[in-house]
């Protein structure tokens, strides 16, 4: 019994008329948690009762408190007969739970029926008092926090990242129980929201038990979605990665100046770790607390190389230089194009289709069993680092120095020994992200059936585990150990599913992943080690990275991560590999495919800009295991296809490769889906891309030349109108000083439409456009003519306008604290029997034509970055398409733009600069504190203030009304919030332009159902939804601002499934959402409260940690 | 092959404004597009016709949305279904309850009832202003006349916190409630001159003076009626014109307080029996509520016209005396 819940019901407002009679509402509210129910009194004839209710009590359990939302129910008393329900509140307890987020929620929340939408507020206030005994809370998993952010949150430092933690649950779906036939809708979509909630909150809370079990206190990118299998069943699942975050506050900064002095004698403890692990030799010798010793002690070459078949050559075995502590945290993402398809084609024929219900394996993006063992090879290695760096826990600290073998077999384990080497973040601290290897996905093809045991969902946990052990294989394929910017996804279609994961293959530093459990005092002795944005070689060296820099070798932070991580002579799938563009010491691919952020460090050139394949093919109707045949046999043509149209489309913008990649496959009854987004930049470490070059398969009359030199003509255009566009201006001059050591590359790379390989005619064409290689287009048949057209209707950007669908656009930094989040849903009937080209055109244009429309809606916002567009498509019905579309739009200040223009030279330091100070600010924050009061008193505080400032000086003087006038109304606002409503900002993006985030408050997480049975009244389906939509926005507005907040950042709209009936006059929509709230204070506002608010966090992070 | 749904939701809801006053205007969404396409945005923003169609679509739903928080200003404040900026909000307000001064005068002082909104295509034709425009006008003046008719305290004020309407557009709505409850003629021909602007002044000129509210200052007090008690004394006024000495100095009071300060003085002090006789008369039958329906076009008939008559016959014999008369 750790907890006792209490609530109170304060008034309400805007009720509707229940009583036509007297047109007014006798309202009374229950409120019910678990089985115990409370009411109000009957507050008569009012449309806005005041019932300023007692505290109603519940002392329920951790576990409950856990899984179970608190329901208001507010009603209409009727005398004579039963009490007419007026709607419900859910509220989610969670937040008060964790001593870090709120404390109270206390304020105006939507009254929601699944019928009428929102009908009127109710005033409440809810508490929590958890009993102050530890043990007990830690065996529920409260106080475990969420976070939807897939990167450390703005307030949190990570101490150990501890990797993948992943449940699921399943249950019927109440709307497909015998009962629902008698039931009414409503009682149905609320059973289903009830039921949906508590799943939930159970998924939740075991995520947070297997958290606590590996020592983590945190979730981050969680990431839970809802698979509506129909008469299956129901389940909810969960991904995300655990973590140990600690508040960043003032008590750290003494650490972080002065790391040697206050470390605590368990830190003395740990370089002990760091250094015997990696040079076993030496271990014998007593730890040596100089770091300089230990680097020169600890000669990479010696265990390693022997280890290392002799192939395994340049990696990373070079001497370093001392460089190390410059960049103490140098990722180096070894990144490698994603596999071609045409390398994965033939896989796609597996034989075993047929069987039951499990269609074939699902496809390899990329299979070569030679590259996994060599892999494994330098796989090792890293290993190796990351284990000596973390000292793995206890037991390999105590071990003392063991064998070399022995330890190089915990060392190799180090990552193996997680079952998922995965993590959902796509953005990471510096130094985590070491080598890239490209993206890699697989999917399979499974047909649903009925879940006949619930609370053993084996089934689906057995092929989520088949998809995951696919794409950890993979990732050893590209000589990678583990999966970054991890998720995944379904695509269901009566009883056929289509399960994927896709992710990222990657190499980690070892600073902040540890095995195993950890005990409480090992963890308090990590602590102060990990301040991972200050340089100090402490903290390097204990954390074992100081290897890892070793062999990483002094590499600008800029392009390591590009350098490739596998073996140059067994590359697992063609690709050309040339020397680093920046640093000239390593290999790096032509192209690079991930789908996480850009990091923050990469040296980019010019900017960047969304780029989408998209594609749709018909399908025969099928049933059952044919219908799953079908489907795998079109999948890897469809996958194949997408690749081909990034590539090309990523080419014609000159550029070199796609960050935040996303390929979603939805299927149909007569029809599959695809569509790829991501955000395409230059890399400037990555070899300029060479033109697109057409070549005509049947030289036959004038005419056909003509046409295709027209082609070639206009593609080349638009090759240079992009560079322009994208200000893509690397400079030329790399390729004469590099000159020789250059291996020749072969000198062009082919990308042919279709498997039919004819070399001999594309070798008398030329290819060269510039001096670059050029991709070939070869127009064999009509398709590719379609092709070429495709790929030049994409119509650019309006002026004014980028877009991406990443956290941040490179290039530009200078964002106002004008943004705009939406959301666009369209549907799009098809006619019957169109062909492939047909479709594929409609789909094109349709997501094109929303795209201008968001331009043109959001016009008076320019010059305006439209960010992390993310696009989501399903087929609702046969011959139906949807689009749905969340993004925010954000301003930012021209002038300053063209000035970073002008200095794109060290536009990229400048950024790392800035980023970095990002990182560092409560450093900053801390100095000032300590040393004195203003936060201005550092120069780089000012020089930011300062810039904030001005751009929002600007954006004030600014024509466009819109901006300007929600800059009004924010200040407007907060001057008379007595009486109107709170802004609360909505963002997809883990951070808020301008401000500071100081709390996190929780994560939301919520379902809603709505239903109509009056379609044509509602305004038809548009405006059905459209009011759907605003209703789920001021909800979780609402709820936002009762737990104290003022935004939801990584907001997203995860589900929006939308079913109607015209004939019937009926529509129903579900939606799914999740964010996490924030409390956020404007830069500009903490110059003069950041004393205030500093000791204020301090303080609550500081209650926070004694829990 | 159609878009069969299209909707767009911001977290700030976008409004634009030209496209605002369109609906309000009761265009329709094609005729709106037409204009917006005639406006030039397409070029300004490389947008298609296919764009604004879609845009224009989707802000008229959301002003289809908001209409009936509109209804109640107050409302659109504390609501949580859209989130709009303060400015925005007192925009909205402002447009929505803007009247044409064309329409108001068709209606003007007539009863706010069904059977004037049956009418109103007829007006809608006379002004050329849509009939839905007309429709939301004239439920704008009902819905402002049914919420301050009850209320106590003053007209304009009650209008203003009501409706959070800026000052003027709150003084014109009380003066067109005023006339709506004391049913003041307005429409006949001899009255078709006047402007709202002109009938505006002078309601507000009997607000602050003639109504139970201007006379007692008790806030309880109601400035829709006039003050029947005042109205009865006003009778009393026709000693004014009965009694020769009373006359006497009644015009001696008027003229010394007017002399120089109208360029027809003479005139008026010439004819003041008549004039007095005229006001004494309109003042003397106001507590009848037909004479006061009639207020105004009895000012017309018995003062205005016979002045002016006389100032155009006084005016026409003066210039052709001065010429006949040579010294």
């Amino acid at each position: 019994m750790p907890g006792k819940l209490k609530a109170k019901i304060v008034a309400g407002r805007h009720l509707p008329v229940m009583d036509r009679a007297s047109d007014l509402t006798d309202a009374f509210v229950e409120v019910k948690f678990g089985n115990t129910t409370f009411k109000t009194d009957v507050y008569p004839k009012s449309l806005n009762p005041q019932w300023n209710s007692e505290w109603f009590k519940f002392e329920v359990d951790d576990e409950d408190l856990q899984d179970e939302p608190l329901q208001i129910t507010v009603l209409d008393h009727d005398t004579y007969s039963a009490n007419d329900a007026i709607g419900k509140v859910y509220i989610d307890i969670d937040p008060l739970l964790c001593s870090e987020a709120a404390t109270v929620i206390s304020g105006w929340l939507p009254i929601y029926d699944t019928i009428h939408g929102i009908r009127g507020e109710i005033n409440v206030l809810v508490k929590v008092d958890l009993f102050n005994d530890l043990n007990r809370f830690r065996q529920s998993s409260c106080g475990v926090k969420f976070f939807c952010t897939t990167s450390i949150p703005r307030c949190y430092r990570a101490i150990m990242v501890h990797g993948f933690v992943e449940e699921l649950v399943v249950n019927e779906d109440p709307e497909y129980q015998w009962i629902d036939r008698i039931r009414t809708p409503r009682a149905s979509n609320e059973a289903r929201q009830r039921l949906i909630f508590l799943m939930s909150g159970e998924l939740q809370r075991k995520i947070g038990l297997k958290v606590l079990e590996m020592g983590g206190n945190a979730v981050v990118g969680y990431l839970q979605c809802f698979d509506l299998e129909g008469e299956s069943g129901l389940v909810v699942r969960a991904i995300g990665t655990a973590c140990t975050l600690e508040k960043i506050s003032s008590t750290l900064p003494a650490t972080a100046t002065h790391p040697s002095n206050s470390s605590p004698s368990k830190d003395m403890k740990e370089p002990g770790f760091g250094e015997e692990a990696p040079g076993v030799p030496l271990s014998s010798g007593p730890p040596t607390p100089l770091r300089a010793q230990t680097f020169s002690s600890f000669s990479p070459s010696k265990s390693y190389s022997r280890q290392s078949s002799s192939s395994d050559t340049e990696l990373s075995l070079t001497p370093k230089t001392v460089g190390i502590f410059l960049f103490p945290s140098t990722p180096a993402l070894e990144s490698e194009s994603s596999p071609l398809p045409s390398a994965h084609l033939p896989h796609h024929l597996w034989p075993g289709m047929a069987s039951r219900s499990t269609t074939p394996p699902p496809l390899r993006l990329s299979q070569s069993d030679t590259a996994i063992l060599r892999k494994s090879v330098s796989f090792s290695e890293e290993l190796l680092l990351a284990a000596s760096g973390m000292g793995s826990g206890g037991s390999a600290g105590k071990e003392g120095g063991p064998l070399k073998a022995l330890l190089r077999q915990q060392t190799q384990s180090a990552l193996e020994q997680r079952e998922y080497p995965f993590f959902t973040l796509a953005a990471f601290p510096p130094g985590f992200l070491l080598h890239v290897g490209g993206v890699v996905s697989a999917r399979s093809v499974k047909l649903l059936d009925r879940i006949h045991n619930p609370d053993e969902p084996e089934t689906r946990d057995a092929w989520w585990e088949e998809i995951r052990q696919e794409i950890k294989s993979h990732a050893k394929a590209l000589g990678c150990h583990a999966v970054v910017g991890y998720s995944e996804s379904t695509s269901i279609c009566e009883e056929v599913c289509i399960l994927s994961a896709s992710g990222t293959a990657a190499i980690l530093s070892s600073r902040f992943m540890q095995d195993g459990p950890l005990d409480t005092e090992h963890r308090l002795s990590r602590q102060p080690l990990c301040v991972f944005s200050t340089g100090s070689e402490r903290v390097e060296g204990d954390m074992g990275s100081s290897a890892s820099l070793g062999f990483e070798e002094v590499v600008s932070p800029g392009c390591g991560f590009c350098h490739i991580p596998y073996d140059e002579l067994n590359i697992p799938f063609p690709a050309q590999l040339t020397y680093c563009y920046c640093c000239r010491r390593y290999k790096v691919p032509d192209v690079l495919f991930t789908t996480i952020d850009l990091p923050t460090e990469a040296n980019v050139t010019g900017k960047g800009c969304l780029i989408q394949a998209r594609l749709c093919r018909t399908k025969k109707k099928a049933q059952g295991e044919g219908n799953a045949t079908v489907i795998s046999n079109l999948l890897p043509f469809l996958e194949y296809e997408l690749h081909t149209q990034l590539m090309n489309k990523l080419k014609l913008r000159g550029m070199n490769a796609l960050f935040g990649l996303r390929i979603q496959i939805s299927v149909g009854e007569t029809m599959l889906l695809g569509l790829a987004s991501a955000t395409g930049v230059y890399l400037t470490a990555l070899p300029s891309p060479g033109g697109i070059q057409i070549a005509g398969k049947t030289p036959s009359d004038i005419t056909y030349e003509q046409h295709i030199s027209n082609m070639q003509k206009k593609i080349n255009d638009t090759i240079a109108k992009n560079k322009e566009l994208y200000e893509i201006n690397p400079p030329e001059v790399v390729e004469e000083i590099i000159g020789s050591p250059i291996p020749e590359p072969r000198q062009r790379s082919r990308l042919f439409r279709s498997q039919s390989e004819s070399s001999d005619e594309v070798s008398e064409l030329d290819l060269s456009h510039g001096k670059k290689d050029a991709f070939v287009l070869e127009i064999d048949d009509t398709d590719a003519v379609e092709d070429i057209h495709a790929l030049l209707t994409d119509s650019p950007t309006p002026a004014g306008f980028y877009s991406c669908n990443t956290e941040i656009m490179p290039g530009i930094q200078n964002w106002t604290s004008a943004i705009q989040m939406f959301t666009s849903v369209r549907v799009f009937r098809l006619n019957a029997n169109l062909t492939n080209q047909g479709l594929n055109k409609i789909f094109s244009d349709l997501c094109e034509n929303l795209l201008k429309s968001l331009y043109f809606k959001l016009r008076s916002m320019v010059p305006c970055c439209l960010c992390h567009l993310n696009f989501t498509v399903a087929i609702p019905e046969d011959e139906l398409i949807q689009v749905a579309v969340t993004a925010v739009a954000m301003s930012f200040d021209k002038e300053q733009l063209l000035e970073n223009g002008k200095q794109s030279g060290e536009k990229t330091l400048i950024k790392a600069i800035t980023e970095n100070d990002e990182q560092l600010q409560f450093n900053l924050e801390l100095n000032a504190e300590t040393s004195a009061p203003n936060p201005l008193s550092s120069p780089k505080g000012l020089s930011e203030v300062g810039s904030h400032l001005s751009a929002r000086a600007s954006s004030m003087e600014k024509a466009s009304p819109l901006p300007e006038g929600r800059s009004r109304s924010l200040r407007s606002n907060r001057s008379y919030s007595g009486s109107s409503v709170a802004v609360v900002k909505m963002t997809p993006l883990s951070f808020i332009p301008g401000a500071k985030i100081i709390k996190y408050l929780g994560i939301i997480n919520m379902f809603f159902i709505r239903e109509t049975t009056s379609l044509r009244e509602e305004g038809g389906v548009s405006g059905f939804l459209h009011t759907f939509i605003a209703e789920v926005f001021a909800m979780v507005r609402a709820h936002v601002a009762a737990l104290g907040g003022n935004a939801v950042v990584s907001y997203s709209m995860k589900e929006c499934v939308f079913m109607e009936n015209p004939n019937k006059n009926q529509a129903q929509c579900l939606i799914n959402v999740s964010g996490d709230a924030v409390m956020f204070v404007r830069e500009s506002e903490l110059e003069s409260t950041s004393v205030q608010t500093q000791s204020a966090t301090t303080h609550t992070s500081n209650g926070a940690e004694g829990t | 092959m159609s878009v069969e749904l299209d909707v767009f939701v911001g977290n700030t809801t976008i409004m634009d404004k030209e496209v605002y006053q369109l609906w309000l205007n009761g265009y329709t969404v094609n005729d709106a597009v037409k204009v917006r396409i005639e406006g030039g945005v397409m070029e300004e923003c490389e947008a298609s016709a296919e764009v604004l169609l879609s845009d224009t679509m989707d802000q008229y739903r959301t002003f289809q949305m908001c209409e009936r928080l509109l209804h109640h200003p107050a409302k659109l404040a504390n609501q949580l279904l859209f989130q709009i900026p303060p400015d925005r909000q007192a925009m909205l307000i402002e447009r929505y309850y803007a009247f044409d001064d064309s329409f108001v005068r068709e209606v003007l002082g007539k009863k706010l009832s069904k059977g004037t909104k049956k009418d109103l295509d007829d007006v809608s034709t006379k002004t050329g202003i849509t009939l839905k425009s007309c429709r939301r006008q004239f439920d704008n003046f009902k819905r402002v006349f049914k919420v301050v008719e009850e209320l106590k305290g003053p007209l304009v004020e009650n209008i203003r916190q009501h409706f959070l309407l800026p000052d003027q557009l709150a003084r014109d709505y009380a003066a067109i409630v005023f006339f709506a409850n004391n049913r003041f003629e307005t429409g006949k021909k001899k009255l078709h001159y006047l402007t709202f602007q002109d009938f505006a002044f002078c309601a507000g000129q009997l607000i602050n003076n003639w109504t139970l509210g201007a006379v007692d200052n008790i806030m309880e007090d109601m400035d829709v009626d006039l003050d029947k008690e005042f109205l009865q004394e006003l009778k009393d006024l026709k000693i004014l014109i009965t009694d020769k000495d009373l006359l006497d100095q009644h015009k001696s009071l008027v003229c010394t307080a007017l002399r120089g300060k109208t360029n027809v003085f003479n005139e008026m002090e010439a004819n003041f029996k008549n004039l007095s006789r005229g006001l004494v008369n309109i003042a003397a039958k106001l507590i009848n509520a037909k004479d006061v329906r009639d207020f105004f076009i009895d000012l017309v008939e018995k003062f205005i016209e016979p002045f002016s008559l006389c100032l155009l016959y006084m005016g026409v014999i003066k210039s052709c005396i001065l010429r006949m008369y040579h010294d």
